[in-house]
């Protein structure tokens, strides 16, 4: 089996990378694990456990050291062996900023969804996420079993339930990406681009197997209400019929990167790396995006990715682009099955793992070309809401502690870690109480770090609804001055920055042109100097001497102030800062970092106490399908939570609900939830985005927040920011 | 009454008579070490003056300065500084506000290293042009920022045929000469590519009995151990005949 994964990963025609997506308890977990075992990568004894990505446990019924994201397999599709390159991509949209990076590394993805619940809002979020990575889907409708027998719908209903799921995955492929959707990336049950199954009981069909074994929908049927599940996954093997569909309709990695390194990578495309990415040139210069790290024992960091371009090889120096440090590859691996195999080198369009990368972090491009443009950066489609503080139990775990703390960091960029050596005290935020769980579950059961954490805690915004300035903000020699307005800046933009669609990477002339488009004025989007977590700051000011050099230190100070706004220190958005004048000591020394930075830090401060300082919570979306009769109960649960319900779908028996609540009322929802519904609710979580907390209650959140952080106790004014 | 008083180039000596006496009648003595660098300590100037003299930071003075300058209201209150109070200080902004608040000020004048030089390297103080402080780089998220004003300030003096006088950085350490010329060629590398070669003076402790002077192409003057703070760091413009005699007969450098 090495050996035919050694010889697999020099013929790129012959390697899918691929990724499963799904809405949580669709089944994606299920589905891989009985691929693997269907490939012969695990014993189906193994799979039947379904713990496969379910890393810890496996680890100690194994002994061995594996990998939780990747693994891979070798299938045979008419008579031509396939290498099949499977990266496991999170089950909760929690991770948001997790599934997104997972794209990065795959061409295609099998899009799972429940036959019963149909397509969810997960599901949806999932999908355009590939989407936007040019990342083609395939559909597998699952646990088709529990249709027949549990909801016993006849043949008539059966087909006309799977239609209607189809129609609407294929109508979200044409509202998320009309142009790859009239290009054939429509799902088709009769090109076999959509297939049909019961992961769990390990068989599927498709209409190509249709054709080719004379199993169709009505023998499926029939099979199933004798609950002949064995003989079943005999004639249609679920890895055979999905592994099939997948190297027939998703590309190989010559194909895919041709058609999405457009999306993923902004460099000049007459370049040699270009060039050699855009013909997956095993012979070109090293382009390797980083995906993944994770720890082994053993070997310590492995990064995992995707190589765009060129050759691994042991003792290779790679430059990790943005750290201006060169790294050299100490190990580099292919997956087999789960296991990491070492190897003397691996070629372009390949999944890999390499050791001694030790300054990469996730989303780095490591490459031989110093001057290559870096890859896009992995968009996070969400953002932290929530912090809980961690302290080690045991003063002896405390220097392990902030390793694994900042391991964690490194790992999954979503999850902000803020260390503090002096207390102990260490800050987690995340984008939910569930994904805050995970991580530390993570701390105390794979890490063996016994913890204890705080309550959790929402983290709020700052933002301005007026407009003020200009302030002058000087710098503590006196000798500095600057000059400073602020004001909502438009919501588009802000949505464009978050959403990573438009940074300073971008080049200049479309970044005007795109901001313009998003209703900015033209001569302030010819002023943008920064973009920055949601927030723009913009010089207007002409032909200043010396401005160039203080800019760094100007920016900063910008920095400093959205990274802890003046009400009460939470990340400010939305704000408009402009520089209108400046004026600076000819000597440098006397404008260094310690008089630029707190001047400009104050001034905006002063700038946002002036008109309408305001704070905004986090919202969390909630979907709901609960039967009839528990309709009233979930209307209270959300109405005592200072919730909005915005619609509900009735379809059969059950109902949907969709609201809006913040997060700050959502603590302990899952069991409130349950006992109100006699456990009948099925329901998900979404990120809301942010609305400003109820007038009468800003100075109440804003004062809890302050004695949180120690902060005096006191509604803060802009005189305090501002000297004489 | 605030008096700033310059306690000159090197220690506690080098201040004017006028200015010891201030400080013996004054009734508060403050002192800040972080504009110019000698000799003096705390306990130095303590036992010299046989009064308790206090200790400002930076950030003392600067944050602390209303509460200093309402102190000297109906005291005579005051700050030393080395070399000359207000050159190279931004001591001139407390005049200023002392002023709005209605506090009278006074400055007792010392000798100062722009006078020092002068004399020390044999260029005429005619055709100095602008001075600047070479600085070490900032990190801001690790990313380095090195600041090129000293180096512009060389480029456009040597444009305009002129000498320049660069005092150096002090942070946690003293910037030494070879410091500074490594952190300028490293400009001059990226930029102009003009300073390899030329000459430079490197001056160390201005107004001491061990200073020293020493001429040389700048790559070289990283090869001399100057010793103690504080460094100084001249880039000549071209060189008059006196001038040229007094660097080769009297610093002893032998110039091509
Ligand atoms: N009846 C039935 N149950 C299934 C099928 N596939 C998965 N399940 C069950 O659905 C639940 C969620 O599956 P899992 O693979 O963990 O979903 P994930 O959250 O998408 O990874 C588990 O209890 C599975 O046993 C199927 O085809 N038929």
């Amino acid at each position: 089996m090495v050996e035919k994964v050694k010889t697999l990963m020099y013929k790129p025609e012959r390697i899918r990378n691929i990724g499963i997506v799904a809405h949580i308890d669709h089944g994606k977990t299920t589905l891989s694990d009985n691929l693997l075992a269907g490939a012969g990568m695990i014993s189906e004894e193994l799979a039947g456990k379904q713990l496969f990505l379910d890393f810890y446990e496996l680890e100690q019924i194994r002994g061995i050291t594996i990998n939780a994201a990747n693994v891979s397999m070798v299938h045979e599709f008419e008579g031509e062996e396939y290498l099949i390159n499977l990266i496991d991509t999170p089950g909760h949209v929690d991770f948001g900023g997790d599934v997104t990076r997972a794209m990065r590394a795959v061409d295609g993805a099998i899009v799972v969804v429940d036959a019963v619940e149909g397509v969810m809002p997960q599901t949806e979020t999932v999908l355009r996420q590939a989407l936007r990575e040019n990342v083609k889907p395939v559909l597998f409708i699952n646990k088709i079993d529990r249709m027949i027998n549990e909801l016993k719908v006849d043949k008539e209903e059966m087909q006309k339930r799977l239609a209607k799921v189809i129609a609407s995955v294929n109508n979200l492929i044409r509202s998320m990406n009309k142009e790859k959707y009239e290009a054939g990336w429509r799902v088709d049950p009769t090109n076999g681009s959509v297939a049909f199954g019961s992961a769990l009981y390990n068989w599927a069909i498709s209409v190509p197997w249709m054709q080719k074994s004379g199993i169709g929908f009505n023998e499926v049927y029939n099979y199933c209400q004798k609950n002949n599940m064995k003989e079943l996954a005999k004639l249609c093997p679920l890895h055979k019929v999905v592994l099939n569909m997948v190297v027939k309709h998703l590309p190989n990695p010559i194909e895919a990167q041709r058609d999405r390194l457009k999306v993923i990578w902004k460099g000049d495309f007459e370049s040699d790396v270009a060039k050699s990415m855009m013909s997956c040139d095993p012979e070109g210069p090293v382009a390797f995006m980083i995906t993944d790290i994770d720890v082994d024992p053993h070997a310590g960091e492995v990064a995992t990715g995707r190589l765009f371009s060129g050759t691994l090889r042991r003792g290779m120096e790679l430059y990790i682009l943005g750290t201006n440090k060169v790294n050299r590859v100490q190990q580099v691996g292919v997956y087999m099955g789960p296991e990491r195999i070492e190897v003397e080198e691996i070629p372009a369009g390949n999944i890999a793992a390499v050791v001694g990368l030790r300054d990469a972090i996730v989303g780095t491009t490591a490459t031989t070309e110093p001057e290559m443009t870096p890859f896009e950066e992995i968009r996070h489609t969400s953002e932290p809401v929530v912090t809980i503080a961690v302290e080690a139990e045991n003063t002896k775990d405390l220097p392990r502690l902030i390793e694994v703390l900042r391991q964690i960091s490194k790992e999954d960029p979503t999850v902000k870690v803020e260390i503090n050596e002096e207390t102990g005290e260490h800050l987690i935020s995340g984008m939910g109480e569930l994904h805050l769980e995970i991580i530390t579950h993570k701390i105390r059961v794979d890490k063996g770090i016994p913890i204890t954490t705080s309550p959790p805690i929402v983290v709020y915004r700052e933002t301005v609804m007026g407009q003020a300035g200009p302030v002058e903000g000087k710098s503590p020699n006196r000798h500095n001055r600057f000059y400073i307005t602020v004001e909502p800046l438009e919501n588009k933009v802000v949505e464009l920055i978050r959403s990573g669609e438009i940074s300073m990477k971008t080049p200049e002339g479309e970044r005007r042109r795109i901001l313009e488009e998003a209703g900015m004025d033209k001569e302030e989007a010819r002023n943008v100097v920064d973009l920055y977590e949601g927030n723009a700051f913009l010089n207007m000011t002409k032909g200043i001497q010396h401005l160039q050099e203080a800019m760094e230190l100007i920016l900063e100070g910008f920095h400093e102030a959205v990274r802890g706004g003046p009400l009460a220190r939470e990340p400010v958005i939305g704000m408009k800062v402009k520089l209108v004048d400046v004026k600076l000591h000819e000597d440098a020394v006397h404008r260094g970092p310690a008089q630029v930075i707190p001047a400009v830090r104050s001034a905006i401060f002063a700038a946002m106490l002036s008109d309408k300082p305001t704070i905004l919570e986090p919202l969390q979306k909630l979907f709901i399908t609960v039967p009839q009769q528990y309709l009233g109960a979930v209307t209270r649960e959300i109405q005592s939570r200072r919730g909005q319900i915005l619609e509900m779908e009735q379809e059969g028996e059950m109902i949907t609900v969709k609201a809006l609540a913040p997060v700050a009322e959502m603590f302990g929802f899952a069991g409130d939830i349950r006992s109100a519904t006699e456990g009948r609710a099925l329901w998900a979580t979404e990120h809301g985005g942010f609305a400003p907390v109820p007038q009468n209650m800003q100075d109440e959140v804003v004062l809890k927040i302050r004695e949180r952080k120690g902060l005096k106790l006191e509604i803060p004014k802009a005189s305090d920011y501002m000297s004489l | 009454m605030l008096i700033f008083i310059g306690m000159g180039l090197y220690n506690e000596k080098d201040i004017s008579i006028k200015g010891f006496e201030a400080v013996k009648n004054a009734d508060v003595v403050y002192v800040e070490f972080y504009t110019h660098k000698g000799a003096w300590s705390l306990e130095r100037l303590n036992d010299f003056f046989g009064r308790e003299v206090k200790e400002l930071k930076r950030e003392d003075l600067e944050e602390r300065a209303e509460e200093i300058i309402g102190e000297a209201r109906d005291k005579n209150v005051i700050i030393l500084s080395g070399g000359d109070a207000m050159v190279s200080t931004t001591h001139v902004d407390l005049r200023i506000r002392a002023k709005r608040m209605g506090v009278e000020t006074k400055v007792i004048h010392a000798s100062s290293i722009i006078s020092a030089i002068p004399g020390l390297t044999g260029l005429q103080n005619y055709r100095f042009g602008k001075s600047a402080t070479v600085v070490y780089p900032y990190f801001i998220n690790g990313r380095k920022i090195l600041p090129e004003t000293p180096y512009n300030v060389v480029l456009e003096n040597l444009r305009n045929d002129a000498h320049t006088m660069l005092f150096l950085d002090i942070r946690e350490k003293c910037m030494t000469i070879g410091e500074a010329v490594e952190i300028l060629l490293e400009i001059d590398r990226k930029r102009d590519k003009i300073l390899s070669g030329k000459l430079a003076i490197g001056v160390a402790r201005a107004g001491s009995e061990d200073a020293l002077v020493i001429a040389d192409v700048i790559e070289k003057l990283k090869n001399y151990d100057f010793g103690d703070p504080p460094h100084t760091l001249v880039i000549p413009a071209s060189l008059h005949v006196i001038e040229e005699e007094y660097i080769k007969e009297v610093i002893g450098a032998s110039l091509r």
